[in-house]
């Protein structure tokens, strides 16, 4: 049975049967704390920046240009990243265009679980505001106001190339210590929670998938 | 690993009955959205007793957008720029057939330079996605030099297709009254040099992929199709060739120049995934040759879009029309109801992975090893983007 | 395909056949005899392809007009057969039992249209949607727009022109009228 903590800064769970309220736990997320000495917190970012292991979700159309990113033309492999198959071993979250509401609900679940500090990169023009699917009723228009975006390649579709230059913008952000959508999404996490309870009606999942 | 369906397909419609989970005899898996095994986005909700699948159901909708409603409401010179994106790994037999249906119902005639174009523009995304999925048949079974070869040899279709029509993926190139632009220098040269690299890249790949050991054994009696099982699942292309049957709409209601190509119907004797495999191996050669004999019988001068009325007052007379074309996975259709309006009252997207993927994977998973899924999952070549539109 | 009209026309009650182009009949049955026609066209006819099973919506009319696309193989004709069926209470017949596909089309149009097919099977499952608690989203009193705008919200700074707007105001001020 996972120890649940005590009454103050736990979460509901109300999605969760009885017997399900024990198999989760209750906790509330907790922010990742930077190294003291900066020194150590430089060369823990020139780490994370260089080992940028994505989650292999292509979540719509976006993922048809993370194939050709991979072999040997473009190889994605020179900047360290590669693709993982589950979500506790990478750090990035491709959200490869548009998300629908069902997917949605996945891509959070999928994103909870992955270990801080995350990223998210949000290709095409979809998370930004919708896209060319601005009034469709299952898509989602502002990506950003469910889960936190660190840097966004718009486009339809992004190129290999631009691609690449998104990641090597998103490891200067690192570098520079300014990528902190974990950290930003613990602290606001009711309102990104409000926010995707809203959309999301059938919430039978834990508040936070650790 | 061997699957037997023990009972003829046309007779028995029945859901099973659902196995008892509580018994603890059984593993529920949901082989979800979130899987590399997974052709594009769905998920299977699989009972495994041991290593063996006992029940089976697909969930798909992960990518639906309402494209059928959204093309309600757009204009018939908007909706062209937005039906490339219901079949994202084969975007252009969208934009052909939503084209071919609105001449068709609007009385438009397609000049000659334009038919052939587009019928070279097919070909090419039909071997494009079909390199794309020799590299997803073996990456199923844990061989992945030649899904690494493949995805890299189609960037260079993919390059051929920047030439011609400006983009990658999402090219917008058919449009209603011809295509958008005429070839550019040079692109014969280059195109035709790629298509020898291609044929080299086949051979090598029929020795690496084709006579592997290992390859031979995962795949050999992996989801048999039986004949009779074609009519009463709806299923279409190199799925229902591979069982013996000669249904190719290219040859049996020819469209575009296919009537004056030269090609066979090819058809297989091994409705297994092997069987499937080498048959798609077998139609990228001939998507190759069919290019060769396009680009020596296009004409090179001449209009490439026909006179167009108005297009943003464009009203087309009531009527209604269902065209197809046979893309990588099959019979691809469009269904489009006019009203007189502006808009178009109704179309609906016939996809081939419709039937594939949902009733012919729930039944052909039943006695499948676990760790044949992925494969048997590829070899039906199922795209999810089509299923839910 | 004279022929087979001329047996259908014996045997059925049916009206509206248009030759759409060589190739593509559509013809429109009643709703009671609609399923024992498209047996007869499997069985007997040799239609045994479904292409789909789709839905045309006439709110003006008050009915929904279901469309079964049949193909024959060997004569490569096709034939669409149309069947009204009234909109406020949305039922027709089920044709799980004809093909082993059927049963997934029927699905996905009672979600997206209501439309409710009694014995088919798993028909109360979600088919693309999940926790979706409006009207059936393909119905057209249903505004897709007001529906995104609403749930999903939008982000300033999309500029959107109606072609035929800015082509009167701007570029032809001074022709009035519709360009027909």
């Amino acid at each position: 049975m996972i120890k649940t903590l005590g009454t103050e800064d736990t979460l509901e769970n109300a999605g969760l049967s009885a017997e399900e309220q024990q198999l989760f736990s209750n906790a509330r997320p907790r922010a990742y704390e930077p190294y003291p000495i900066k020194a150590v917190e430089d060369f823990a970012n020139w780490a994370r920046a260089n080992s940028l292991w994505i989650l292999a979700f292509g979540t719509g159309c976006g993922a048809i240009e993370l194939r050709p990113l991979m072999t040997a033309r473009f190889d994605a492999n020179r900047f360290g990243v590669a693709g993982r198959p589950t979500p506790r071993q990478s750090s990035v979250f491709v959200i490869g265009g548009y998300a629908s509401v069902k997917t949605l609900k996945r891509i959070i679940r999928s994103y909870e679980q992955m270990q801080g500090p995350k990223f998210v990169i949000a290709l095409g023009i979809c998370p930004v505001n919708g896209g060319m699917y601005f009034d469709s009723y299952n898509t989602v228009n502002r990506f950003d106001q469910y889960l936190p975006v660190d840097l966004y390649i718009t486009g339809c579709m992004p190129r290999p190339e631009v691609l690449v230059a998104g990641i090597m913008e998103l490891q200067k952000k690192i570098k520079a210590g300014r990528c902190d959508g974990a950290n930003r999404y613990v602290e606001n996490f009711d309102w990104y929670k409000a926010n995707q309870k809203k959309v999301i009606k059938n919430w039978d999942m834990p508040d936070y998938n650790w | 690993m061997t699957q037997s369906t023990g009972h003829s397909a046309a007779l028995d419609f029945a859901q099973p009955e659902p196995p008892d989970l509580s018994s603890g005899k059984y593993v529920k898996l949901w082989q979800g959205p979130q899987h590399p095994g997974i052709t594009g986005n769905m998920s299977l909700e699989l009972v495994l007793d041991g290593d063996t699948i006992i029940a089976c159901k697909t969930h798909v909708g992960y990518l639906h957008r309402g494209f059928e409603k959204l093309m309600e409401r757009r204009t018939f010179i908007q909706n062209f720029t937005v039906v490339c994106r219901i079949a994202v790994p084969e975007p252009t037999f969208n934009e052909y057939l939503y084209s071919h249906a609105v001449e068709e119902l609007s009385g438009i005639e397609v000049p000659e330079r334009a038919v052939w174009l587009r019928t070279m523009n097919l070909e090419m995304m039909r071997l494009a996605s079909f390199l794309m999925w020799i590299g997803g048949q073996s990456g199923a079974f844990g061989q992945y030099t030649v899904p690494n070869w493949t995805l890299a040899y189609r960037d260079y279709v993919l390059d051929l297709f920047e030439e011609m029509t400006g983009a990658r993926i999402y090219h917008m190139y058919i449009v209603p009254g011809g295509v958008r632009a005429g070839l550019p220098d040079g692109f014969e040269e280059r195109a035709r040099e790629i298509m020898k690299g291609a044929e080299k890249l086949l051979d090598q790949i029929e020795r690496v992929m084709f006579h592997n050991v290992v390859f031979k054994a995962r795949s050999k009696g992996l989801g048999i199709i039986t004949p009779d099982m074609v009519d009463p699942y709806g299923i279409v292309g190199p799925n229902a060739r591979a069982c013996g049957l000669a249904r190719d709409i290219r040859k049996d209601e020819p469209y575009l120049a296919y009537d004056r190509l030269d090609f066979d119907t090819i058809t297989g004797n091994e409705p297994d995934a092997y069987g499937r495999a080498y048959l798609r191996l077998q139609e990228t050669r001939q998507s190759i040759s069919l290019i060769r004999q396009c680009l020596d019988r296009a004409p090179t001068d001449g209009p490439f879009q026909a006179d167009m009325p108005n297009v943003l007052h464009w009203k087309i007379p009531a009527g209604e029309t269902y065209v197809k074309a046979e893309c990588t996975r099959g019979e691809y259709g469009y269904y489009m109801v006019t009203d007189g309006t502006e808009f178009v009252r109704r179309v609906h997207v016939r996809g081939p992975s419709y039937t594939h993927a949902i009733a012919v994977m729930e039944r052909l998973a039943v006695g499948t090893n676990i760790a044949d899924i992925a494969g048997l999952m590829v070899s039906l070549h199922t795209y999810p983007p089509e299923i839910e539109r | 395909m004279n022929e087979i009209l001329d047996r259908l026309q014996r045997n059925f009650s049916i009206s509206d056949i248009s030759v759409r182009k060589p190739g593509l009949v559509t013809l429109k049955v009643g709703k009671d005899s609609a399923e024992i026609l498209i047996r007869e066209l499997r069985d007997r006819e040799g239609y045994t392809h479904l292409n789909f099973i789709a839905c045309i919506d006439y709110i003006e009319d008050g009915i929904f007009t279901l469309v079964y696309m049949l193909h024959n193989y060997a004569s490569k004709e096709t034939l669409g057969v149309h069947v009204d069926i009234d909109r406020e209470s949305a039922e027709m017949t089920s044709i799980h039992t004809l093909w082993a596909q059927a049963w997934t089309y029927q699905r996905e149009l009672r979600e997206m249209y209501g439309i409710n097919f009694p014995g088919s099977p798993r028909l109360e499952e979600d088919f693309c949607l999940e926790g979706w608690d409006q009207i059936p989203p393909m119905r057209r009193e249903f505004d897709t727009k007001a529906f995104s705008e609403e749930r999903f919200g939008h982000r300033e700074g999309r500029h959107s022109e109606v072609p035929r707007d800015h082509m009167k105001v701007e570029l032809y001020p001074n022709r009035g009228g519709d360009e027909e």
